[in-house]
C-alpha cells in the first residue's frame, strides 16, 4: 500500500509560469479523491508529480517515504498509474491488447500473467470486442477507455485519473463509476482530476479544491461543496442535488441522488 | 433551413451504413441539440450535415441532404463553407497553422471570405469578447489548453457568420463554467438568426438552451421534440442517453409519493425546484 505525501510542492513551466504555488496534501493508501478546479488551476500539473512526469521545481513528493526524485520514471511507473487525458500522448501500439499488454509486460509480470491482466482490463473496460483493433481506428471517446484498460492493466497502487469522464457517453460514466468502486474495494489509491462534479459527488470520498496553484478547500464531499465562497473562488459549481436542497432551503448538505431522497423521505426535519 | 431526407450513409472503410433513413429538419434561427450515445452516428450526421460528407470523407449515400436551397452533395465544398460552418471533435484539427496568433487565427476564416478589414477587426473583437478568450489573443494557438483551443475553434466559426453552425462536442474539454458560457453564446447567437446544431453530452445545458432535441440511436433518429420532452422519456435508458440527477431525483421521489402526479418529471433545476416546492406544500396530485 502506497501513501503520499506532498510538501510545499512549487511548480514552474520553463516559460516561468508558476502552475504550483507552495501545495501541501497527503493521502493514505486506499482513499478516494478528486481534484477540482477550473482549467490552469494547476490540477493536471499536480497529477503529473505523482508519477514523475513533472519534477517539482522545489519542495517534495514522497511515495512511501521515498522522494520520487530519487526513483526513475520507469520505477514510479510500477507505483502509479497515470491516464492521460488525451489518449495520443499515451497509446502507440498497433492493436488494443498489444497496448492494453505493453504495461505488465514492462513490469516484467510475464507472458501469461500480462494477459490475464489485459483480459480483466479489457473486460472492465467494455473493450474485450475491439481488442484486436487498431487504437487509431476507435472513436475519440473508445479510445480514451483503451488508455484506462492499459493503466488497470498495470494493477498498480496507486491510480490517477486525468478526466476520465469527458467525452464519454452515459454507459461509459457509469462504466467508469464501477471501475473507480472496484479499485476502491481492492484497497487501491484513486486520485482523479475531474470537472464533473456529480461524478465527483457520486464516486470519490475526499475532494481537493484548488486555485491559482493551491490548495483552498480539502473534506468529504458535502463539507467542500458547501463552502460557496471557495466554490466560487475555484469557478467549481456544485453537484445538481446540491444546487436544488440550496434552491428549496435546505441546510443539509446533499450532493447525490440517494442523499437528497433521504433528506426528502426523513420529512422537514432531516433537511436542517 | 438543415434538412435531411431518408439519408443513409456508409464510410468507405466500412460495411455497415452508419446512418439509416435519417429524417430531420433543423429550422432557420433555432437551436437545435443532437443526443445519443457512442457510436450512434452523431459525428457522422454532424459532417453530413456540413457537407464534409461526402465531399472530404467519399462513402456510399443515398437520401440527401439539403442547406437552405442546396443540396450538400452537389454543391462544391468552397462554396458550402460559406453557408455552413462546423466545428470539429478534436480543436487540434481545425486550427489552421498558417496564422501565429489567437486574433489572427480567428480572423483568418474572415480574411478569405474577403470581408473588409474594418468589419473583419470588430467582428473578430467581439467574438473574442463573447467567448472572454481576449486576454489570449496574442498566445499561438499551439500552446493553448485543450479547453482553450475548443474555445477558439468556435470563436472562428462564429466570426464568419454563416447561416447555419454545426458543432460536434465543442466543450468536451472545457470546465463547466466554460461549457455554460459557450452553450449561452449559441443560444444568443438565435437572435441573428443562425441555424445551431450542436452534438453534446451536457444534458442539462440542453434541456436549459435548445429549442428541440434529436435523439439518434444505431444511426437512426428515434424521437426528437422539446428538451422537457425527450429528456424525461421513459426510453432514455434504452437509447444509452442518461438522465439529469434531476430528472433521477423526481422519479424515484414520484415513485415514494413524494413528487405531483400530475405535474411533468423535471429535466431543469428551475423544474425540479417548482415540483418538489409544490409537493411540500402539500400539492400531490
Amino acid at each position: 500500500m502506497t501513501a503520499i505525501a506532498i510538501e510545499d510542492l512549487v511548480f514552474r513551466y520553463p516559460s516561468g509560469v508558476t502552475a504550483l504555488d507552495g501545495v501541501d496534501l497527503r493521502i493514505d493508501p486506499g482513499e478516494t479523491v478528486a481534484v477540482i478546479g477550473q482549467n490552469g488551476a494547476g490540477k493536471t500539473t499536480l497529477a503529473r508529480h505523482l508519477n514523475g512526469i513533472h519534477r517539482p521545481t522545489s519542495g517534495t513528493v514522497r511515495l512511501d517515504g521515498r522522494d520520487t526524485a530519487e526513483r526513475s520514471i520507469a520505477s514510479l511507473s510500477a507505483s502509479v498509474g497515470y491516464v492521460f487525458q488525451n489518449p495520443a500522448e499515451q497509446l502507440f501500439a498497433s492493436t488494443v491488447r498489444a497496448d492494453v499488454e505493453f504495461g505488465p509486460r514492462n513490469l516484467g509480470r510475464g507472458e501469461e500473467e500480462a494477459r490475464r491482466l489485459a483480459d480483466r482490463a479489457l473486460e472492465a473496460t467494455g473493450l474485450t470486442p475491439f481488442a484486436d483493433h487498431h487504437p487509431y481506428h476507435l472513436s475519440p471517446a473508445d479510445r480514451k477507455r483503451v488508455a484506462l484498460a492499459a493503466v488497470l492493466a498495470m494493477d498498480t497502487p496507486v491510480v490517477v485519473l486525468d478526466e476520465p469522464t469527458t467525452g464519454q457517453d452515459h454507459a461509459a460514466v457509469t462504466r467508469i463509476a464501477r471501475i473507480v468502486a472496484a479499485l476502491r474495494d481492492e484497497g487501491r489509491t484513486v486520485v482523479a482530476v475531474s470537472h464533473d462534479m456529480d461524478f465527483v459527488a457520486e464516486n470519490f470520498a475526499r475532494v481537493v479544491v484548488m486555485a491559482q496553484g493551491r490548495v483552498i478547500a480539502d473534506g468529504t464531499p458535502g463539507e467542500v461543496f458547501t463552502r460557496s465562497a471557495d466554490l466560487e473562488r475555484a469557478r467549481v459549481e456544485p453537484p445538481q442535488m446540491l444546487r436544488l436542497a440550496a434552491e428549496l432551503g435546505w441546510a443539509r448538505p446533499v450532493t447525490t441522488v440517494p442523499e437528497f431522497l433521504d433528506a426528502l423521505r426523513a420529512g422537514p426535519s432531516g433537511r436542517g | 433551413m438543415i434538412r435531411f431526407r431518408d439519408f443513409t450513409y456508409a464510410y468507405p472503410t466500412g460495411e455497415a451504413p452508419v446512418l439509416h433513413g435519417v429524417d430531420l429538419e433543423v429550422r432557420p434561427g433555432r437551436f437545435h441539440g443532437l443526443v445519443g450515445a457512442s457510436g450512434s452516428g452523431k459525428s457522422t450526421l454532424a459532417m453530413a450535415a456540413a457537407g464534409f460528407i461526402p465531399h472530404a470523407q467519399g462513402g456510399e449515400s443515398t437520401g440527401e441532404v439539403t442547406v437552405g436551397d442546396l443540396v450538400v452533395a452537389d454543391t462544391p465544398l468552397p462554396d458550402l463553407v460559406t453557408r455552413v460552418g462546423l466545428v470539429q471533435q478534436d480543436p487540434f484539427d481545425q486550427i489552421s497553422g498558417a496564422r501565429f496568433t489567437v486574433r489572427e487565427e480567428i480572423a483568418f476564416g474572415c480574411e478569405n471570405l474577403g470581408v473588409e478589414r474594418g468589419e473583419m477587426v470588430r467582428r473578430v473583437d467581439e467574438v473574442m469578447e463573447r467567448l472572454r478568450i481576449a486576454p489570449l489573443a496574442d498566445r499561438s494557438p499551439y500552446e493553448l489548453s485543450g479547453g482553450q483551443q475548443q474555445v477558439v475553434a468556435v470563436a472562428s466559426m462564429l466570426v464568419m457568420r454563416p447561416e447555419v453552425l454545426v458543432l460536434d462536442e465543442p466543450t468536451s474539454q472545457l470546465d463547466p463554467a466554460g461549457s455554460r458560457m459557450v452553450v449561452e453564446a449559441l443560444a444568443a447567437v438565435r437572435a441573428t438568426g443562425m441555424t445551431v446544431l450542436l452534438v453534446e453530452h451536457g444534458l442539462e445545458l440542453l434541456a436549459e438552451h435548445a429549442d428541440e432535441l434529436h435523439v439518434i440511436a444505431d444511426g437512426r433518429i428515434v424521437a426528437e421534440g422539446p428538451p422537457a420532452d425527450i429528456l424525461t422519456d421513459p426510453r432514455l435508458d434504452a437509447w444509452g442517453i442518461g438522465r439529469t440527477r434531476f430528472t433521477a431525483a423526481a422519479a424515484e421521489a414520484r415513485r415514494d409519493g413524494l413528487w405531483p402526479r400530475s405535474r411533468p418529471l423535471p429535466a431543469t433545476l428551475d423544474g425540479a425546484a417548482a415540483g418538489f416546492r409544490a409537493a411540500a406544500n402539500g400539492e400531490l396530485e
